[in-house]
């Protein structure tokens, strides 16, 4: 297996996926299910491998870049940038997210086809995009990273504009009247695409500076990490280049106040556009927070971090309250969302071990969890015609089987104990409390976990509002006549995949933690000495 | 007289031949595309020698003669600069014939007498690579542009193809004026027209005010050919009016050639006084940048939009020398080599957008963008390579675009001054408000329904001619490569630099 060791394993499954794409494409249209056995057996092909990544992971030393490709992997050699994968205890669970989450999408598709319909296109969109998500979790090169996290902006784009909401929307200020998606796919790519050019200046900017500790210029992540834990990174250079990253992470995360872009895109996708976007998408901003920012301008994450905190907790309270101001089932999870990343961020801010594991297994729940919510929100509105809660009600009559699941995956948001979504939730408040003593602001950070934990509660209130309108009560006279088929084959074989994982990790948390611990530790000892 | 090496001149001697023998051609037969085929050869046969000069020292019979390539007095050099650029040409050149071939059929044309022009800038072009003063690089241009200028009118019974030929005719002239009052007012300063003795001699002129005026005065001659604003106005009018092929030579070939001259004037007669025209070129970079963007969101016609975003990239690709102010001679290889990367990538990607747009306005009969809608309905491969192309010009990855901006990003701010920060930071703007516009192609073909009324089966029935297919095929290929590996158009843009590190600043 030293193919599989060596980098061969990690390329793979970076790239079988748009491989798959480039074979889609050679299909005519007309053979749909061609077409779709090919798109579902290549990303089966990507997470067996991923699983096999998993399962020969060495976790004693998860802070070690593991399955990569050698350093010397020149890619362009004119500006040093190198092809360098691997994957350690933090990338791992996000690879393993994001070719499952690849994988349940194409399944859940084979009876769901968003309008209008192009079963052809829409698979090759899902298949680029996972090479970009799985790419960008891997990359341990700046340039191979900026590029990775590009290239899932397009197809995003199309999703969105082509298959999303044709409901008409009035823009604020100017008042256009324009379809949701066309507003949606734009505002997405556009502030995507402001954060990520700053992003790439402050790459940039610390390619230039490194010479000076290298003597020669590079991109390399661990290059870059390890002569800015010896302090190459100071003052103002530091200060303005961690602003650039911060903009390019903190839009993509999204952080309040660069959050507006979340509620439009995910609410104008189609059904498995938001799961990708909030299942994945989201979490390559902050996992760029744990793998680039902080390593690499360790004193500026210092510096940042109160403030960092207090967007993160202004988050958390912000999307909670925008939450229940909502009416449409999509829009409330999608601004779920944003109270959700408030406490991974939350978690990051603090810099100590147990924020960023929190940070990560928050991650991964809100990812399963998230992605199954707009799995469930999607199959409702397809089959009611609407996702308005005014008209919604009596689900649990109706269709009761989706109606429990509803009732699970809103549970585990809320961050029920023995449920994914509780640990990210808890230890990243537990982490508050003791924040890193470098920072010197532990009594702001206690302040944190309090309104943090006031959040919590605003979490489960709308939450229960939610379920209190679409689930209980009497279904209205709208639906008396209608006859709805409850949960079918294949949303059952994309959905449990989701639901055990939220169990499992909710009861045994140790499969995240196992990988993720090791690392972190590794990071944080690197960063900040112990 | 100077011993002439023949292996040098290669690919300028082939060129004039085939001009010769295509002349002949069109007077021996009524198969016009006989002509279009000798050009066609002539422009294979005219590569070969500039891929044996390029890797002369591998083989045997060229190292052996050891010769530095220098002719006539150092007025004429062929080292790597050039050759990158004769390659570049040639193939710029190449892919504006196939798309001509099929244009031309579509109407009565003048068919011989038009390759021939398009044959005769594109050894113009080829020559500008290689030239050295200032006499053979306006000879130069000028055989660039005078068959454009034919060229831009083709249409005769247009009013717009008119139109279009006499705004880019009079600008042209009026282009050619500034450059010479320029050339002559630099001569009587420093008493020569070679470049590399310039440069030596206007570092003792630099203070004089007369030098900057004629500095200025050459650069704005460059300017109109490049169409930096302020000097852009006639661009989107003649890209409009012009046979689209021919646009598609004039906004690459011959925007290109201009490029070159720049680029050669620049950095190799005035290296030694780069405050004098860096923070020139600063401000007409980034007003080129963000007028050209901003201008370009408003287009409704594709062709249009290209010539704003044309504008727009000429400004990207100006960024580079508005850094250059007051920079050491070691990054001046670098600022150099990003507008080379970029002029690379913006060969191969223009040409391809011009390709697509050409497919899909003549399959539709209309460049107005709302008459697209729903392209993607009836045409998901055309579609597909629209989107390919455009968003290569928006700069996402993995398309050869994103590097021509990263080029730029990395060099400017490698210079390791705010004349470099601050206009990284405005491209870097610039970079966003582009997507705007280069989605609003997008949005019609992909996102909206085919209209109602439209001839659904005329539109499905749409043939891509071969000649145009293979265009196509090259520079998606291109496109597609270059952004994978874009260590291809970095190496050559550093290959091409050492002219400048050559001379040492």
């Amino acid at each position: 297996m030293d193919w599989f060791e060596n980098g061969w394993g990690l390329s793979l499954i970076v790239f079988l996926p748009v491989i798959g794409a480039a074979v889609v494409m050679a299909i005519p249209k007309a053979k749909e299910s061609a077409i779709k056995w090919t798109a579902l057996i290549f990303s089966l092909v990507t997470l067996a491998l991923a699983v096999m990544l998993a399962v020969q992971f060495d976790y004693s030393a998860a802070g070690t870049y593991q399955f990569g490709t050698a350093m010397d992997t020149s890619w362009i050699n004119a500006i040093n940038a190198h092809f360098h994968i691997a994957v350690d205890g933090i990338s791992l669970p996000m690879v393993v997210l994001a070719t499952l989450i690849t994988v349940l999408v194409i399944v859940y598709s084979w009876n769901h086809w968003p309008e209008p319909h192009n079963p052809k296109l829409l698979l090759v969109f899902v298949l680029i995009l996972a090479t970009g998500m799985t790419g960008t979790f891997v990359a341990l090169d700046l340039v191979l990273f900026f590029v990775f996290f590009e290239v899932v902006l397009l197809p995003m784009y199309f999703m969105i504009g082509i298959w999303g909401d044709r409901a008409i929307r009035e823009i604020p200020v100017v008042k256009w009247k324009i379809e949701m998606r066309l507003y949606a796919s734009l505002k997405f790519f556009i502030f995507t695409l402001f954060g990520s050019v700053f992003m790439l200046l402050g790459f940039l900017a610390l390619y230039f500076k490194s010479e000076e500790a290298l003597g020669y210029r590079s991109f390399s992540m661990i290059e870059l990490s390890t002569i800015g834990a010896a302090g190459a990174f100071t003052g103002t250079f530091a200060f303005l280049v961690f602003a650039g990253l911060f903009i390019g992470f903190a839009v993509k995360v999204p952080m309040w106040p660069f959050h507006t872009w979340l509620p439009d895109a995910h609410t104008a996708a189609p059904t498995i556009g938001s799961v990708i976007l909030a299942a994945v998408l989201l979490k390559m901003g902050t996992y760029a927070f744990i793998r680039i920012a902080i390593p690499i301008l360790p004193e500026q994450a210092v510096a940042w971090a109160p403030f960092i905190g207090v967007l993160a907790v202004i988050g958390i309270i912000y999307g909670s309250l925008a939450c229940l101001a909502q009416t449409d089932i999509k829009r409330l999870i999608a601004y779920s969302s944003v109270g959700h990343m408030g406490f991974v961020m939350l978690g990051i801010a603090t810099l100590t071990d147990i924020g960023i594991n929190a940070a990560v297994i928050g991650m991964v729940a809100h990812g399963l969890i998230t992605g199954l919510l707009f799995f469930i929100a999607g199959s409702m509105a397809h089959r009611y015609h609407t996702r308005d809660m005014n008209r919604l009600g009596g689900n649990m009559m109706l269709m009761p089987k989706m109606g429990v699941l509803l009732g699970f995956a809103a549970m585990a948001s809320l961050g029920l104990p023995s449920l994914a979504g509780f640990w990210g939730e808890f230890m990243a408040l537990m982490s508050a409390f003791n924040p890193l003593a470098a920072i010197g602001a532990t009594p702001l950070f206690r302040g944190f976990m309090v309104v943090g934990a006031i959040g919590t509660v605003l979490t489960a209130s709308y939450m229960l509002y939610m379920l209190r309108s679409v689930n209980f009560g009497e279904a209205s006279d709208e639906w008396a006549d209608t006859e709805f088929a409850d949960v079918d084959i294949f949303e059952w074989m994309a959905w449990a995949p989701l639901v055990i994982g939220t169990i499992a990790i909710g009861v045994y948390p140790k499969i995240v933690f196992g990988a993720t611990n090791g690392a972190v530790v590794a990071l944080l000892e690197k960063a900040f000495g112990g | 007289m100077f011993p002439l090496d023949y292996h040098a001149l290669l690919p300028e001697i082939i060129l004039a031949t085939t001009v010769l023998v295509m002349l002949v051609v069109d007077l021996t037969t009524r198969k016009k595309h006989f002509v279009a085929l000798t050009a066609m050869v002539g422009l294979f046969a005219a590569f070969v020698p500039v891929l044996t000069l390029a890797f002369c020292d591998t083989l045997e019979f060229c190292a052996a003669a050891g010769v530095d390539r220098v002719l006539f007095g150092g007025s004429y050099v062929v080292d790597g600069y050039a050759l990158v650029f004769k390659g570049l040409f040639i193939f710029a050149a190449f892919i504006a014939l196939l798309l001509s071939i099929g244009y031309l059929e579509t109407d009565r044309f003048y068919e011989g007498e038009y390759y021939f022009l398009l044959i005769v800038s594109a050894l113009g072009a080829v020559v500008m690579a290689s030239s050295r003063d200032f006499i053979t690089m306006i000879v130069a241009l000028e055989l660039v542009s005078g068959p454009a200028f034919l060229l831009a009118g083709w249409r005769k019974g247009d009013p717009r193809s008119n139109e279009a030929a006499l705004k880019f005719f009079i600008t042209g002239v009026i282009a050619l004026a500034l450059l010479l009052f320029g050339v002559s007012l630099l001569y009587g300063l420093t008493g020569t027209m070679q470049f590399d003795q310039m440069a030596l001699a206007s570092v003792a002129v630099a203070e004089l005010p007369l030098f900057t005026l004629g500095v200025i005065f050459v650069l704005l001659g460059f300017g109109f050919k490049v169409s930096a604003v302020p000097f852009h106005f006639w661009t989107p009018d003649t890209y409009e009016g012009a046979p689209k092929p021919v646009t598609a030579w004039i906004a690459v070939g011959s925007k290109a050639a201009g490029f070159v001259g720049l680029l050669t004037v620049a950095y190799l007669a005035f290296p030694g006084v780069t405050e004098v025209w860096g923070p020139v070129m600063w401000v007409v970079a980034v007003l080129s940048m963000t007028i050209g963007n901003i201008v370009a969101i408003k287009q409704t016609n594709v062709i249009r939009l290209l010539g704003y975003s044309s504008i727009a990239q000429a400004g990207f690709m100006l960024a580079p020398f508005g850094a250059a102010a007051a920079s050491g001679a070691d990054s001046l290889g670098q600022v150099f080599s990003a507008t080379v990367t970029y002029l690379i990538i913006f060969v191969v990607m223009n040409l391809g957008a011009f390709a697509v747009v050409i497919t899909i306005g003549s399959r539709v009969g209309s460049y107005e963008l709302e008459d697209w809608a729903g392209l993607l309905r009836y045409a998901p491969g055309l579609a597909t390579v629209l989107a390919v192309f455009f968003m290569s010009l928006a700069g996402i990855p993995p398309l050869a675009g994103w590097f021509a901006k990263f080029a730029v990003f990395q060099a400017t701010i490698g210079v390791g001054n705010w004349w470099g920060y601050s206009i990284a930071i405005v491209a870097a703007l610039n970079a966003v408000i582009a997507f705007v516009y280069y989605s609003k192609v997008l949005k019609p073909a992909f996102f909206d329904p085919v209209p109602k009324g439209a001839d659904l089966e005329m539109l499905d029935a749409g043939e891509i001619p071969a000649p145009i297919g293979f265009a196509l095929g090259l520079t998606v290929f291109g496109v597609i490569v270059l952004g994978v590996f874009p260590g291809v158009a970095a190496n050559l843009g550093q290959y091409s630099a050492q002219v400048v590190a050559a001379i040492g600043g």
